[in-house]
């Protein structure tokens, strides 16, 4: 896995540039994450990174945005307004998690 | 731009892909492949248009979404739910065994955390997916707005279908 320096610290991330590694994310790293791809974070978006965090740590994979709506309690019209356009994969990118894997 | 490796998400804009997905079947099973494929393709940015039409239209009817049903028959891939063995056809058309048999299903695709007909259906509004029905199954069941869901943009001819999707991949299921 290739390494690479964010906001001044190494990360392992794979191909495409997903952080591989759970721990060496932690919320000093999501803003410089979420500005790399367009998306200037509030505490709404922090919020549902939070759920993701937590919901890999106990599920062992990544929330699909059904599952942040059902589980998590965030309407998928406002994951939409929040991470554009393509949400899940945006919100597990910030999140310093793998892309979701489930089909729903 | 940063200086570092981030993944390509093509920005906030969608992604100009669009998507036309045509519904025509009103068995359980054979609702799920367009749903699926529409919340994915919205989830990836991609315009989606649904058009739903025959037996499609007990998908956004309102007293019939929560109700379709899966049989056997006719389904020569059915297994027992034990031991890998094919169903005997002869079986499949006995008395209880559609209603066993969409209770197996809609039991297993909970079980999976995908929802149900309707609520699927929500959720494909909420991403931004339009839904259609077709003017020629309305007429020929006599159905009018006032059953289907109220997110239905409208009762519109197959014409009016190709008009919204053009340059769209289209998809009938």
């Amino acid at each position: 896995m290739p390494v690479t320096t964010i906001a001044g610290r190494e990360v392992h991330v794979d191909a495409e540039g997903f952080l591989t590694e759970f721990d060496e994310w932690d919320e000093a790293l999501a803003p410089t994450l979420a500005h790399a791809i367009g998306i200037e974070l509030t505490d709404r978006h922090l919020e549902v990174v939070r759920f993701l965090r937590e919901d890999f740590r106990t599920q062992g994979e990544t929330a699909t945005t059904r599952r942040v709506q059902t589980v998590g309690g965030f309407p998928v019209k406002e994951q939409f307004t929040l991470f554009p356009a393509k949400p899940g994969k945006k919100m597990a990118y910030i999140a310093g998690l793998p892309k979701p894997k489930g089909c729903v | 731009m940063e200086d570092f490796l981030a993944p390509d998400f093509g920005g906030s804009e969608p992604s100009g892909r669009h998507m036309a997905i045509i519904c025509s079947k009103g068995n359980l099973d054979m609702a799920y492949p367009g749903l699926i494929l529409a919340n994915a393709a919205l989830g990836e940015g991609v315009e989606v248009d649904l058009f739903f039409t025959f037996w499609g239209f007990d998908m956004i009817m309102t007293d019939r979404a929560d109700d379709m049903a899966f049989s056997p028959a006719g389904n020569a891939a059915m297994r027992l739910p034990v031991g890998n063995i094919r169903m005997p056809q002869a079986l499949a058309p006995a008395p209880g065994m559609t209603g066993m048999a969409t209770r197996m299903l809609k039991k297993q695709i909970a079980e999976l955390g995908v929802p149900t007909v309707p609520d699927f259906l929500d959720q494909i509004v909420a991403s931004g997916g339009r839904l259609w029905a077709c003017r020629m199954s309305a007429d020929m069941f006599h159905v009018t707005e006032a059953d289907l869901r109220d997110d239905v943009g409208g009762i519109i001819s197959a014409a009016d279908f190709i008009e919204k999707t053009e340059g769209a991949q289209i998809l009938f299921i």
